[in-house]
């Protein structure tokens, strides 16, 4: 059961109100308040199936029945909305609402089945609980219930038990009004009536696991939990999804040291009631795989470690490089990520790190400095709600941040105007009305000087902008012009609070630039340290894995950094296994910790606090799901590597986090941006970016997810398909090799094709040896 | 009271159903007068004759009209209701086959005074021919310029689309009606909105049944003086009554309202040879069952109203003495769950639960305690449900159990053919039976 | 298989309404004009019309009763069984024709040819008990003459609906349905004496003061 006990904080205080009472209590709410919502907020809970308050009401299952002077039937509490004078009485204090709803129960259990003992749903079952707080003690009815075959999957991650099934419509309406994926229906009729979908059609959508959530009964299970666990076995922790930039709050369930399932926690400013599937069911390589002891390279050859010993040879190996560098992948935690930032400042005394273990530009860099880093909450999810104009660049909400996805659908329904710049319009542009400001792949600079915002338009900046020479530049220039506001949007999870906590090389933390002399007096004084022992302005990007490869950088310290998410990830390994020393913090074992010198392994998320700081700037904290775990954090090797090494380092995360926020944002002088041109291009492009479901390594051990997957195809607009004689495949050859797959027709831009980046049969970066943007040849058939 | 064909005046003449037969009788006057006058004014005449609508409800048609919001900008849509599937109802689908240019003249001119441009007519999928007469009729009234651009020349612009349903007597719920019409299942709609205000495709739509539109244009070519000769002052006008069931001469009679059933009876020449009237219902089985002691009250909504029952469609059913209630209850009960929509709980699990019990009862298998939780059953439906079948659902028994309780308990033990020889009950007889 | 006339026959439908999915239940009966029955591919082409899923397609189509889900055959035979028509001899009709079918309640007769429905109320009380054929009218029948009409079908002989034109078959009228009209508009008898029972006695003056 859903109950918002949140007072609402977006009607304005102007708002005008009414007196009502409830039960005897008199009370003043604003105008408009559901009987449903204002007795919550008194304590009284009215019993509902159907209702959700995120959800337009639909009064159908009539179990909220109650009373209301003057008026002669007994009325929905869900759907009535409170007028002046009203006076309502609920089930406590009227007989006529306690027998209807009582009545309305005694239906609902009629084609019921009694089966709560092998129902996923038994102990927290919103009929269940309501059967008997609200219900008959016994039911009347001795007839035989309506049964259907045993459970159908909906789609390859959620069953439906259609028996089970009280109507409420929660799913269909969710996959209508919320995700914007009506393939989830009602069929037939009367008491036939069940849900399900087509024939040969499954519930396709991103969002699927949250019908299992609100089913107020059992009739929706995911293939993942079924049968795993009784919820009152189960310990609840709140977390944080560590999946994307979304930052989505939710509940993490663990029996016996395991993660047995994940539901989206309620959070109003963030995700509301929702997540993705990813979110929810993608947990298995927590679980799994995982690096158990640290390792050290002995005769080329890595051999399980003590720690001491590990500790010795990595601080010996750091301490011997003239110059090194901090790459982390782009996961870790604020925490974790102020830890590196500060290890590699103080500690190697270099500024050579980077979290953006992916295609990168300098003008990113720059970008990042003049608009994103240490500016928290200048955009919000609910500003993007009361917003004029919404602009996305280079930037795809379904796959790449879907709960933002579905804040842009509110907005889009409330009349906000969003328009998609891009090669490519997709099923997520139809689903938020999006208009297509069109664009070829890599040279979306002129689209975007050419868009018509006002001061209160919202700029959402993709992380795949730093692929498109000149569109950062444009997005801060059309910003000056009009006042619009900039929000950027990486995909990963830690991307945001790695780049606030000073991982990236110029900056130090809160957005400080390192060549500011009361910027690094600031820091300086923060780490008690010489402001001249900082480091000068090192390398990023390109540069820094160049400088690796080159072996000009001799040491490096990797942390969940995959070169296969690189394009430039060849020359990563080759300078990775030509470096002096490596030390590599990860859970799983990676191309890099086969070349390292010393491996330590560190926790997951389940297993240590911290927080993720989403594409607001807003800190989500989570705590361990697991307090007993013994693996360490990032930080806490960092924090005995620096001791190792005589440095003092904390790897505490409240005393990370604590420092952090007292060193607080710059206020000072931002760095202009470096300004680029657009460049012209010739030829066909190539438009890629990751699917939500894809092959990422996260995402492993999950089969029912990794089965929702959409297709891998070659996608092409109509012209570009009939120019190539409407082939049933296609091949797209880079610099590398080709890939071929199965050709589809989508709205793209003349001269482009699309590929998933990083799907089944198509992995851009190790097949083709190109990106986006990239010029690519494309022919139909195959290779 | 005599009968008083209007609207069946001349359905004798085989070729009424064609724009020249229907114009031979004075058709398509009303439209010529009404486009002459302001919108408004067919507003306000509709009004004072206090016409209700015929579909059942019987709500002051020229007020719903009134309701629509006027100079708003929006589209207005005007809609007829013509699933007629009330069982005991047959009038409408008759109206549409024998004259169905009353009802599209009713259309354009309703249409006008609401300042619709487009209006549709709903027939339920299960009467081709019904459609196919009224689709004709529309075709030669466009080719005759009454539907279309200009209309005779006034300015007015009406496109006439008719469409059918597919099965499903709950889209005579006006809600339903608008969202399988939209080309969606037909459930009812929350409200508010009202249609009046946001209905088909969320703009403003009166939706009439048909016989209450076949009415306009004989009150703006006849006056509401003319109108409110017939019929009592809240229940003026006259009314096309189907009389079915065990009478000598079941068929069409149109009437005054106010007309008794004992008249009607009559006029269908009394019940059939050696029969008696058991019970009779005065416009469908979703309205309480009368007995013969009540042959005697007007047909008129008030008078209807007071003995606990509806005038409903006005399409009395009579039975006779042949027929065991029980049977027929059991009957409309598994009409109803047969029809319930599944949107609400109380009418979905109530119709599914109350008709295995009634079903036991037919067969003899009935308890002394579940004729008493056939009544609460009945209770937690009624005033309950979503929309009107639920109460209509929750009707029969109780109305059943006023009079005839004894059946019931008979049933505990006796089933229903046993109770009554079915085939006494047939309208055909000897070798036919087998 | 959707062929491109019924296509043309579905977009046409489309551009009758203001928002083109009203189109849905005409081309749901258009899909039956085609294939005897709402096939998936029926469902696809609807859906890939009205630009909506097939699921909401498939809600649609399971929910109305006159929409079947395999099919009919030749001949769709309806007997009305609702109240009056049934206790009138409705029941004993259907009793015969679904003996002379060899089928049961909404299922296709041994051979194939028919289909045979308990139908509700018609809105034919006067004329009960109401049997259809096609959905034509076959007013006041007999468990005899309804079982002549299904024997004259099979024969293949004419057999005229009694207020109705000649008898097509279940997918012409599934045609009618989908078009709203057809051309048989001025066949057929269409007013019988029942329906001017009253008339006839206005018109004769032996009224009732």
């Amino acid at each position: 059961m859903t109950i918002t006990n949140h007072p609402d904080t977006s009607t304005p205080k102007t708002v005008e109100s009414v007196n009502v009472t409830i039960d005897g209590v008199e009370m003043e709410v604003p105008k408009g308040t559901l009987v449903i919502r204002a007795a919550e907020q008194i304590g009284i809970e009215i019993p509902r199936f159907c209702d959700h308050p995120l959800l337009a009401p639909v009064a159908a299952c009539r179990a909220c029945l109650i009373e209301i002077d003057g008026v002669p039937k007994p009325q929905p509490a869900c759907a009535q909305v409170l007028s002046e004078g009203m006076n309502v009485r609920t089930q406590r204090s009227s007989e006529v609402a306690r027998i209807a709803q009582e009545g309305v129960m005694e239906f609902l259990l009629v084609n019921h089945p009694l089966d709560c003992p092998v129902c996923d749903k038994g102990g927290e079952c919103p009929l269940q609980n309501q059967a008997m707080s609200v219900g008959r003690p016994e039911s009347r009815f001795e007839g035989e219930k309506r049964t259907f075959p045993k459970p159908i999957n909906v789609n390859a991650e959620v069953l439906l038990d259609r028996e089970r099934c009280v109507s409420c419509a929660r799913c269909t309406r969710f996959a209508e009004e919320i995700a914007g994926d009506p393939s989830l229906e009602l069929l037939e009729r009367g008491a036939q009536q069940q849900v399900g979908t087509a024939n040969d059609e499954p519930f396709d959508s991103y969002f699927s696991g949250n019908v299992v959530q609100i089913c107020p009964v059992g009739a929706l299970t995911s293939a993942s939990y079924r049968f795993r666990s009784r919820p009152f076995d189960l310990i609840s922790v709140p977390t944080t999804c560590e999946h994307c930039a979304s930052g989505c709050s939710l509940r993490t369930d663990n029996r016996r040291g395991t993660v047995t399932r994940r539901l989206a926690w309620e959070d109003p400013e963030v995700n509301e009631d929702w997540n993705c599937d990813k979110g929810r069911f993608a947990f298995a390589y927590l679980n799994s795989g995982r690096i158990e002891s640290p390792l050290i390279r002995e005769n080329g050859e890595l051999r399980t470690a003590s720690w001491p010993e590990a500790m010795h040879v990595a601080a010996a190996g750091l301490t011997a490089a003239s110059e090194s560098a901090v790459l982390i992948g782009g996961r870790a935690t604020v925490e974790d990520a102020y830890a590196y930032a500060k290890f590699a400042r103080v500690v190697l005394a270099s500024d050579n790190i980077d979290f953006r273990a992916r295609a990168t530009s300098d003008e990113e860099v720059g970008f990042l400095a003049a608009h994103v880093a240490g500016k928290k909450l200048d955009v919000s999810y609910a500003d993007i709600e009361s917003a004029s104009q919404v602009a996305l660049v280079a930037f795809e909400p379904e796959d790449e941040s879907p709960i933002l996805l579905l804040r842009l659908r509110k907005a889009a329904k409330k009349g906000v105007a969003i328009h998609s710049v891009g090669s490519v319009y997709s099923l997520g542009s139809e689903k938020i009305s999006a208009s297509w400001v069109k664009a070829q792949a890599g040279s979306e600079a002129t689209a975007i000087a050419g868009l018509d915002l006002d001061s209160n338009s919202i700029i959402l900046v993709g992380e795949r902008a730093a692929n498109s020479q000149g569109a950062l530049t444009a997005v801060s220039e059309i910003a000056a012009k009009t006042g619009a506001k900039i929000a950027w949007v990486p995909r990963r999870a830690g991307e945001r609070g790695a780049l606030d906590a000073g991982a990236l090389a110029g900056l130090l933390p809160g957005g400080r630039p390192i060549a500011d002399p009361t910027a690094r007096d600031h820091i300086a004084q923060a780490w008690n340290v010489e402001a001249t022992s900082l480091p000068t302005v090192g390398r990023s990007g390109n540069e820094l894995i160049e400088a690796i490869a080159s072996g000009a950088v001799q040491a490096v310290i990797t942390a969940g950094v995959d070169p296969a998410d690189m394009p430039n990830g060849d020359a990563l390994v080759t300078g990775i296994e030509n470096a002096d020393f490596v030390v590599a913090l990860e859970n799983h074992h990676s191309a890099i910790t086969e070349r390292a010198s010393v491996v330590f392994p560190v926790a997951v998320v389940t297993e240590k606090s911290g927080s993720f700081m989403n594409w607001e700037g807003r800190a989500q904290p989570f705590s361990a799901a697991f307090r007993e775990a013994l693996t360490l954090s990032d930080a806490g090797v960092l924090s005995m590597l620096a001791s190792a090494m005589d440095k003092e380092l904390t790897g505490d995360t409240r005393a990370l986090r604590k420092e952090l926020n007292s060193i607080g944002v710059w206020g000072g002088e931002r760095a202009g941006m470096h300004q680029v041109s657009a460049p012209v291009s010739e030829g066909t492009t190539l438009a890629t970016w990751r699917l939500l479901i894809d092959s990422g390594v996260m995402q492993e051990g999950e089969p029912h997810l990794a089965a929702t997957a959409r297709p891998s195809v070659a996608g092409v607009g109509a012209d570009l398909f009939e120019q190539l004689g409407q082939p049933e495949a296609i091949t797209v050859t880079g610099p590398k090799g080709s890939i071929t797959l199965p050709a589809a027709v989508m709205n793209i831009v003349t001269d482009t094709v699309w590929l998933p980046m990083n799907s089944s049969e198509s992995h851009i970066y190790a097949q083709l040896g190109c990106g986006y943007g990239d010029a690519v040849s494309v022919k139909g058939g195959a290779a | 009271m005599k009968l008083t064909p209007v609207i069946t005046e001349h359905w004798d003449d085989p070729e009424l159903y064609t724009l020249d037969g229907y114009k031979r009788h004075g058709g398509y006057i009303a439209l010529e007068k009404a486009l002459k006058e302001d919108p408004d004014t067919i507003i306000a005449t509709v009004k004072d004759s206090g016409l209700r609508g015929r579909g059942g409800a019987g709500f002051p048609t020229g007020l719903k009209w009134s309701f629509v919001p006027q100079n708003d900008g929006k589209p207005h849509y005007l809609v007829v209701n013509a699933d007629e599937s009330e069982p005991g109802a047959c009038k409408d689908i008759p109206i549409m086959m024998a004259n169905p240019h009353s009802l599209l003249e009713g259309v354009i001119i309703s249409s006008f005074a609401i300042r619709a441009h487009h209006a549709f007519i709903y027939i339920r999928g299960e009467v081709p021919q019904a459609i196919r007469k009224v689709a004709y009729a529309v075709k030669q009234a466009r080719e005759a310029g009454l539907i279309g651009k200009n209309i005779q020349g006034s300015g007015f612009d009406l496109e006439v689309t008719v469409h059918a349903g597919a099965g499903a007597y709950i889209c005579g719920e006006e809600t339903a009606l608008l969202d399988s019409l939209e080309g969606y299942r037909g459930q009812p709609r929350l409200k508010p909105p009202f249609p009046a205000v946001a209905g088909l495709y969320a703009s403003p739509t009166v939706i009439n049944n048909v016989e209450t539109i076949a009415n306009i244009p004989y009150i703006v070519d006849r006056g509401v003086e003319w109108f409110r000769q017939f019929g009592t002052e809240k229940s003026p006008g006259f009314k096309v009554f189907s009389v079915s069931g065990h009478v000598q001469r079941p068929g069409i009679y149109e009437a005054p309202l106010g007309i008794t059933m004992r008249e009607l009876l009559d006029y269908a020449g009394g019940m059939r040879p050696g029969a008696e009237l058991k019970f009779w219902i005065p416009g469908g089985s979703s309205v309480p069952m009368l007995t013969a002691e009540h042959l005697d009250l007007p047909l008129t909504y008030e008078a209807m109203a007071e003995a606990g029952t509806m005038l409903g469609t006005g399409t009395p059913m009579v039975f006779d003495q042949t027929v065991s209630v029980v049977k027929a209850v059991t009957r409309w009960l598994e009409f109803y769950k047969h029809e319930s929509c599944g949107k609400c709980t109380p009418c979905r699990e109530g119709t599914y639960w109350i008709t295995g019990v009634l079903e036991k009862f037919e067969h003899g298998h009935g308890t002394e305690s579940e004729m008493e939780t056939l009544t609460t059953l009945c209770g937690q439906i009624a005033g309950r449900s979503f929309c009107a079948l639920g109460d209509a659902a929750a009707t029969p028994y109780p109305a059943a159990m006023k009079y005839f309780s004894d059946e019931f308990t008979a049933a505990t033990h006796t089933s229903a053919d046993e109770q009554f020889d079915p085939i006494a009950s047939y309208v055909f007889s000897g070798a036919n039976v087998q | 298989m959707i062929s491109e006339s019924t296509r043309i026959k579905m977009r046409e439908l489309a551009g009758r309404y203001p928002n083109s999915r009203s189109a849905l239940l005409p081309m749901l009966h258009l899909v039956q004009a085609e294939e005897d029955e709402v096939t998936t591919e029926g469902i696809a082409a609807c859906a890939q019309e009205l630009e909506i899923t097939q699921a909401e397609v498939t809600a649609v189509a399971t929910f109305y009763t006159m929409y079947k889900h395999s099919p009919v055959g030749k001949h769709h035979i309806g007997v009305c069984i609702n109240t009056m028509c049934g206790l009138l001899g409705g029941d004993a009709v259907y009793q015969r024709v679904a003996e002379r079918l060899g089928a049961s309640h909404n299922g296709p007769s041994a051979d194939g040819n028919f289909w045979l429905e308990r139908i509700e109320c018609q809105a034919a009380c006067t004329h009960a008990p109401v049997m259809t054929v096609d959905w034509e009218f076959m007013d006041d029948v007999t468990p005899q003459s309804a079982v002549d009409v299904i024997d004259k079908l099979v024969a293949g002989e004419e057999v005229w609906s009694t207020r109705g034109p000649m008898i097509r078959d279940f997918q012409a009228t599934e045609h009618t349905l989908g078009m709203a009209e057809d051309d048989l508009a001025t066949v057929g008898n269409c007013v019988d004496e029942k329906m001017l029972a009253g008339l006839k006695i206005a018109k004769s003056g032996a009224q009732n003061s």
